[in-house]
């Protein structure tokens, strides 16, 4: 508490004077404060760590961009107030500006600590709103180091947490490069069951390299995408076709920005983050790293992957290039390996879901009698493939997708039938994973549809019995 | 087993209520507007309370649902079938819920939760004491199989 009031204290008669909004940020700290003593004695021995000392920097620029913010929307009465008010009364509201800047940025450091117990970790933060959040360990779905830009030239990074029902607040922001690492090491062997004075001591769980994406196969792989040329050729052909009607050059350049700002996101901003991808396998689950200005480390541990996704863009097919996605549930996490080739994908799959051999499955097609005339051209995309391990579905003839989900982690099986579906006697399949998504195979006969959805069920059921544990390692 | 009586009756009363309402004021609003004779289209709202009538009553005998061994099966629609079956051990929370008019009528509904939010099986329209007797019942199942994700 000491440290916090005289640093406090200068600031306060300056700051006040301009902005009253800094008076009670200072007045609510002390009973704050003692309020949250008492809950560290009760907390377990864990003992609380503060984050890395740059994060105030970082934070300071929070209250300074929402002033510089609302200056800059309003230039002109801005303008007209910095007149009256004078150059030296000008510079005074600016240092304000700047020590309550630093102020915030010092203090919500300050109130931010993290501890990790025999199960979980807590991280509490908070300056007025105190947020003390406990996360288990062993619920625990990936584990991410992430390095912006500026980050990485600081050698400070981020640790993010993904637990299932929770938004993108469980970060810690920031670490020491070194620490940051150090941390994880111990929360996935903490999360995989070793004892918490093992889990500290085991390090960093030996990696083996799987696969690494060569620069040049990622910006070939995105040239060949069509939907992003489509997209490219659109949004000119709509801005051309505007110009010379209305024959306002501004009206269709500002139409022509958002498509451009869609193609970059898809071409150039994919190959910033997908920049360097390497995958690797270690007991901690895989390891994904990637991106060329921001760095990520990204762990999924073991058994967390609800559904992979395969995904054959035409142009790509040629060269048998896949692209494979993932679904882990609570994370934004979504992609595995973003190019390689059919043989590479499919051996890293078989370490996400293990004893799932991918080339052995055999899709069923639609009955094509039937389906011709429910949906046309595109039932033949349509195939359902099941093994003793997996239900997986495929779709798609332009852009081939084939979606796979373990039976243990499906959450319920549906099958829904319309009324021209009804006509024809066919129906569609649909399972539900526990990442929030949804896995249909369309249009199969009748009568096998209805017996797979009790067939399903009952593998359902029993996968369950055999997943690995929660803790992999006990 | 199907659903009781109640959830058909409510829905039909709702449904003469609103068709009622709704023709009175065509027939009144046409009727001053247009002339007298104009007053005739209020029988529109009759056809459509027929046929109302019909598809509520065909929709309530289409609801299944059944307690199986291992899972639950829903069965319900009758233009647009649809049928969901959830394992016990996926269930995350069981919910009876009942409304204002539900209560009227002694009806609650059985709502099941997964992990997935797009599994969505409810039971409307049951009676409060068999809306219970399942909660219990799939609660007490679910906890005997449980598992995680």
């Amino acid at each position: 508490m000491s440290p916090v009031e005289p640093g406090a204290a200068p600031v306060e008669p300056g700051a006040a004077h301009e902005e009253p909004g800094a008076a009670p940020a200072e007045a609510d700290t002390p009973p704050v404060e003692p309020g949250a003593a008492p809950v560290e004695p009760g907390a377990a021995p864990a003992e609380h760590h503060r984050l890395h000392p740059f994060t105030p920097l970082r934070r300071a620029w929070v209250p300074i961009g929402a002033v510089i913010g609302v200056l800059s929307q309003q230039v002109d009465r801005a303008q007209e107030w910095a007149r009256d008010l004078g150059s030296v009364l000008g510079v005074l509201l600016l240092l304000g500006l700047l020590l309550l800047g630093a102020l915030y940025g010092f203090l919500s450091w300050w109130f931010t600590s993290y501890a990790v117990t025999d199960t979980e970790l807590r991280i509490r933060t908070g300056l007025l709103f105190r947020r003390t959040a406990h996360i288990r360990l062993d619920r625990l779905q990936a584990v991410d180091v992430t390095q912006p830009l500026l980050a990485r030239a600081t050698g400070v990074a981020k640790l993010k947490l993904d637990v299932i029902g929770t938004d993108d607040k469980d970060e810690l922001a920031f670490l020491g490069e070194r620490e940051a690492r150090a941390l994880r090491a111990e929360l996935l062997a903490r999360a995989a069951g070793f004892a918490p004075a093992e889990a500290a001591g085991v390090g960093e769980a030996p990696v083996h390299g799987l696969l690494r994406v060569p620069a040049d196969r990622l910006w070939r792989s995105l040239l060949l995408s069509l939907g992003v040329w489509g997209a490219l050729a659109g949004g000119l052909a709509a801005s051309v076709a505007v110009w010379w009607i209305s024959a306002s050059l501004v009206v269709s350049l500002a139409m022509l920005l958002p498509v451009l700002g869609g193609v970059w996101a898809a071409s150039g901003g994919r190959f910033l983050t997908e920049y360097d991808w390497t995958v690797a396998d270690s007991p901690d689950g895989l390891r994904l790293d990637h991106g060329l200005l921001d760095r990520a480390h990204e762990t999924v541990p073991p058994g967390r992957v609800q559904m992979v996704r395969i995904v054959e863009p035409l142009l790509w097919r040629r060269r048998g290039w896949v692209r494979v996605e993932l679904a882990v549930a609570g994370s934004k996490n979504d992609v595995l390996v973003p190019v390689a080739e059919r043989g590479e994908a499919y051996a890293v799959v078989a370490r996400v879901l293990p004893g799932v051999e991918l080339a052995d499955l055999e899709f069923a097609p639609s009955p094509g009698r039937a389906s011709r005339w429910v949906v046309p051209v595109w039932w033949k995309g349509y195939g359902l493939a099941v093994s003793p391990q997996v239900f997986a579905a495929r779709h798609g003839r332009l852009c081939r997708r084939t979606e796979i989900v373990p039976h243990a982690k499906v959450q319920s099986v549906r099958l829904t039938q319309g009324p021209w579906e009804r006509a024809r006697g066919v129906a569609d399949v649909s399972v539900d994973h526990g990442a929030n998504g949804t896995v249909t195979a369309r249009l199969r006969a009748a009568a096998e549809a209805a017996e797979f959805l009790h067939a399903q069920a009952d593998r359902s059921r029993t996968g369950r019995a055999d997943a690995s544990p929660d803790r992999w390692m006990t | 087993m199907g659903l009781p009586g109640g959830l058909l009756r409510l829905r039909r009363l709702l449904l003469v209520l609103w068709t009622t309402v709704l023709g009175v004021v065509t027939a009144v609003l046409t009727g001053v507007l247009a002339g007298p004779a104009w007053a005739a289209t209020g029988l529109v709202w009759a056809g459509v309370l027929g046929w109302g009538w019909v598809m509520l009553g065909r929709n309530w005998r289409s609801w299944r649902y059944a307690e199986r061994a291992d899972d639950l099966l829903i069965s319900r629609g009758v233009l647009w079938h649809e049928q969901t079956v959830v394992p016990y051990g996926r269930m995350q929370l069981v919910e009876v819920t009942s409304g204002p008019l539900e209560r009227r009528f002694a009806l609650a509904s059985v709502q099941l939760h997964t992990a997935a939010a797009a599994s969505d099986a409810k039971i409307p329209g049951l009676a409060p004491a068999e809306a219970e007797r399942l909660r219990d019942r799939l609660t007490e199942l679910g906890e005997a199989r449980s598992a995680g994700l």
